[in-house]
């Protein structure tokens, strides 16, 4: 199959370049990049006005099978993916059964190549992740996991975050850490501030955040392996990660689209659609959290997507799941609110989406060039249109973005060669 | 004036003139509880239903009384706390309630918000009866019913709220009500019972009954849940009373015409010493009769609005 891409403007997060160019691909691979391409025989899809980076990678999502394909199955998760923009994605290990076996890693793999959709599986960084005895790592690495991760439990232990760490330099893959004191969370429901006393919600502090923050930069300091921080979402974070760059520990951050554009005010009207975890804060630290994206302290932006069941979300505030279906709102969430506001240039969106996640997992570079193959997302900053849950392909209609009227949605997207709609 | 309100889920969402009218409504209301038959056939045909998924002795009762006098019908749903995970959904209670044709729902539940989402499903009117730590507007209006009743009004009285404020939904709608009512509010209790940024809805922190309470009109003393002692957010139950236990020492602090009130159950020698309890400051069964009038008289605003404007004679 030939495709030829016309007009669209490509963005090089290498050479940091915005340049109108043509593209060809043939077969899944990119054969031509040039100012004018004319080709017999391929399908010419016009891009004028659009802009076409390298593939987007969400490097934080939930994709529930094996376990819970009631809330999403790799088949709709992936198709969420790419209507969302995404040409591959990284799924957390806390499935039922859980990623902490080859076996599980291989199952993700197998259900991937049948959804045509890369997906990079994260294995459990603790058997069980009950985080006391470290998992299999090896064999994990052997099948397919591209990092390890408790997800949402937070490794309690120092020792055994310690020794996972060092085990996983051995294999060169990052450790992504849920930071979260669960003594100090307790049964909190919401960011602990003015709010919560407000709404009479037990409170979250971002003390629970920034204590496992600054314990794990001192681990990986000390082991010297790369640690990755899930979803941010305090200016105490922000500062404890910008100081460990400083200091040069291998330290690499994301944050999510909703952290960026919610506040702990959106709980007022305990719509359990804004429940998530880490809880969103005050303006003040999403005010840290833009800032921290802006001078590189945060590397990328991923959609933690955690789809949930209807039924699940529609209960008592504190009795509903945490959680935020984000893989088809996420690209438009932040056009709307970082690049259309000019807080993030569209060469700074290819690397926080695009470069950055690719690098931090060790996938191919993300760049457009030839001889590589075509992973693409094509935005067309005119389209303006409200979320509407109700045609999300993800089974997870949990969003609080119902509609919202945004702009900049992708249009197109070539996932490891292959075009899906 | 009219009250337009559909639900009443908390004080936050009242303003004063809509607190006075409830306060104004609820003198006659009292007035039909003094009568040989105390019923009036104000809301006959009208369903009220409670449904608690806590338990409540006396504001359930309140609430289906107040209900029972102004003639309407009652019923009652009781969930018990345990089964609220594997039982029916509260989504699915309110669609049920609803296909019932019930009129108004008053709801009592442990956990904060849920008249809200109730509010949101039914097309019922909905009564707040109590959500976790986050309102009571009941019981703050019948507070502020006997504050009035007792010292002739609400504006400039100072008013001191004792105890557990953290996990207070009884002190969230008080200091809501009191400040819009021109009271000045104080809040005193242990650090580790006090939430946070709480001074920024206008009242004062205190964490020792000496300042705390230094001539107050008003001392309403909060119920202790024994069980916070557990999860270390006091030593002991003897030190919280040692420090924070309204007894005579500590209500000489006071004005010497203070009125002690407390929404009840008492854990008595705790929170409250007994001489206190039943000593003439306290205002205590006095509350409990209040809370009938002034439920009669936000049924009676909520059920019989446009259809009637003057109290039902």
């Amino acid at each position: 199959m030939k495709y030829l891409l016309k007009g669209g403007m490509v963005v090089d997060p290498v050479s940091k370049r915005v340049d109108r160019l043509d593209l060809l691909l043939e077969d899944g691979e990119i054969t031509a990049v040039e100012q004018q391409i004319e080709a017999v025989g391929a399908e010419v899809l016009t891009m004028d006005g659009c802009y076409i980076f390298p593939g987007f990678v969400d490097l934080h999502c939930h994709l529930r099978e094996p376990g819970e394909e009631l809330k999403e199955t790799i088949l709709t998760g992936t198709r969420a993916a790419v209507r969302g923009g995404f040409s591959a994605v990284a799924c957390m290990g806390n499935t039922n059964p859980p990623a902490d076996s080859s076996s599980v890693i291989t199952f993700i793999k197998d259900k991937a190549k049948e959804a045509s959709f890369p997906v990079y599986p994260v294995g459990c960084a603790t058997k069980k992740r009950e985080g006391e005895e470290p998992s299999e790592i090896g064999d994990l690495v052997e099948a397919g996991a591209v990092a390890l991760s408790d997800d949402g439990d937070s490794i309690m232990n120092g020792e055994v975050l310690r020794r996972v760490m060092e085990y996983a330099q051995m294999f060169d893959i990052p450790v992504i850490s849920h930071c979260e004191d669960m003594n100090m969370t307790g049964a909190g429901v919401m960011h602990e501030g003015m709010n919560s006393t407000l709404l009479g919600l037990d409170g979250i502090p971002s003390a629970a955040e920034d204590v496992h923050v600054a314990r794990d930069i001192i681990i990986a300091e000390l082991t010297g392996a790369h640690l990755h921080i899930a979803h941010v979402s305090t200016a105490g974070a922000v500062n404890l990660i910008r100081q460990a760059k400083r200091r040069g520990i291998h330290v690499t951050a994301e944050v999510t689209p909703h952290h960026l554009c919610l506040t702990d005010d959106a709980v007022k009207e305990f719509d359990t659609n804004v429940k998530v975890k880490p809880p969103l804060r005050t303006r003040d630290d999403v005010d840290a959290l833009i800032e921290g994206l802006k001078d590189g302290t945060i590397d990328a932006i991923a959609t933690d997507h955690a789809p949930h069941r209807r039924d699940e979300k529609e209960v008592e505030f504190n009795q509903a799941p945490f959680g935020i279906s984000g893989l088809e709102t996420a690209v438009p969430l932040v056009w709307e609110h970082l690049v259309e506001s000019n807080i993030l240039g569209v060469v700074e969106l290819a690397l926080k989406m695009a470069y950055n996640p690719a690098q931090i997992l060790g996938l191919p570079e993300r760049v457009i060039k030839v001889g590589t193959r075509a992973n693409l997302t094509v935005i067309d900053p005119r389209q303006k249109k409200p979320v509407r849950v109700d045609e999300f392909l993800s089974l997870g209609k949990n969003s609080p973005f119902d509609g919202w009227v945004l702009r900049g949605w992708p249009v197109l997207t070539i996932a490891n060669g292959v075009r899906l709609e | 004036m009219k009250f337009k309100q559909k639900d009443v889920l908390g004080l936050e969402g009242l303003s004063p003139q809509e607190i006075n009218l409830i306060l104004d409504t609820a003198e006659p209301m009292k007035e039909i509880m003094t009568r040989d038959i105390k019923k009036v056939p104000t809301l006959r045909g009208h369903s009220v239903i409670t449904l608690f998924y806590e338990p409540s002795t006396r504001t359930r009762t309140s609430f289906e009384l107040a209900a029972k006098y102004l003639g309407a019908d009652t019923s009652s749903v009781t969930v018990a706390a345990s089964s609220v995970k594997k039982g029916e959904s509260l989504r699915d209670t309110a669609r049920t309630l609803e296909a019932m044709a019930a009129d108004v729902i008053i709801i009592r539940h442990s956990a904060a918000g849920a008249p809200h989402q109730l509010a949101r499903w039914v097309s019922a009117r909905v009564i707040n009866a109590g959500d976790g730590a986050h309102e009571h507007p009941t019981q703050a209006l019948l507070d502020m019913y006997t504050i009035r009743e007792k010292k002739g009004g609400l504006q400039g009285l100072k008013v001191a709220i004792l105890g557990d404020i953290s996990h207070s939904r009884v002190a969230r709608s008080n200091i809501w009500g009191l400040t819009k009512m021109g009271a000045q509010v104080r809040v005193v209790g242990p650090t580790t019972l006090m939430p946070p940024e709480i001074d920024k809805l206008g009242v004062e922190v205190y964490h020792h009954w000496e300042e705390g309470l230094r001539d107050v009109d008003v001392i309403n003393v909060l119920r202790i849940q024994l069980e916070r002692q557990k999860k270390g957010l006091f030593p002991s139950i003897r030190e919280y009373t040692q420090l924070y236990g309204l007894d005579q020492k500590k209500l000489q602090a006071a004005k010497s015409d203070v009125l002690v009130l407390h929404p009840g159950p008492v854990n008595r020698g705790i929170e409250i010493s007994p001489d206190v309890q039943d000593g003439p400051h306290a205002a205590i069964n006095e509350q409990v009769t209040n809370g009938v009038a002034v439920r009669m008289a936000l049924l009676y605003l909520l059920m019989a609005r446009g259809e009637q404007d003057e109290v039902p004679a």
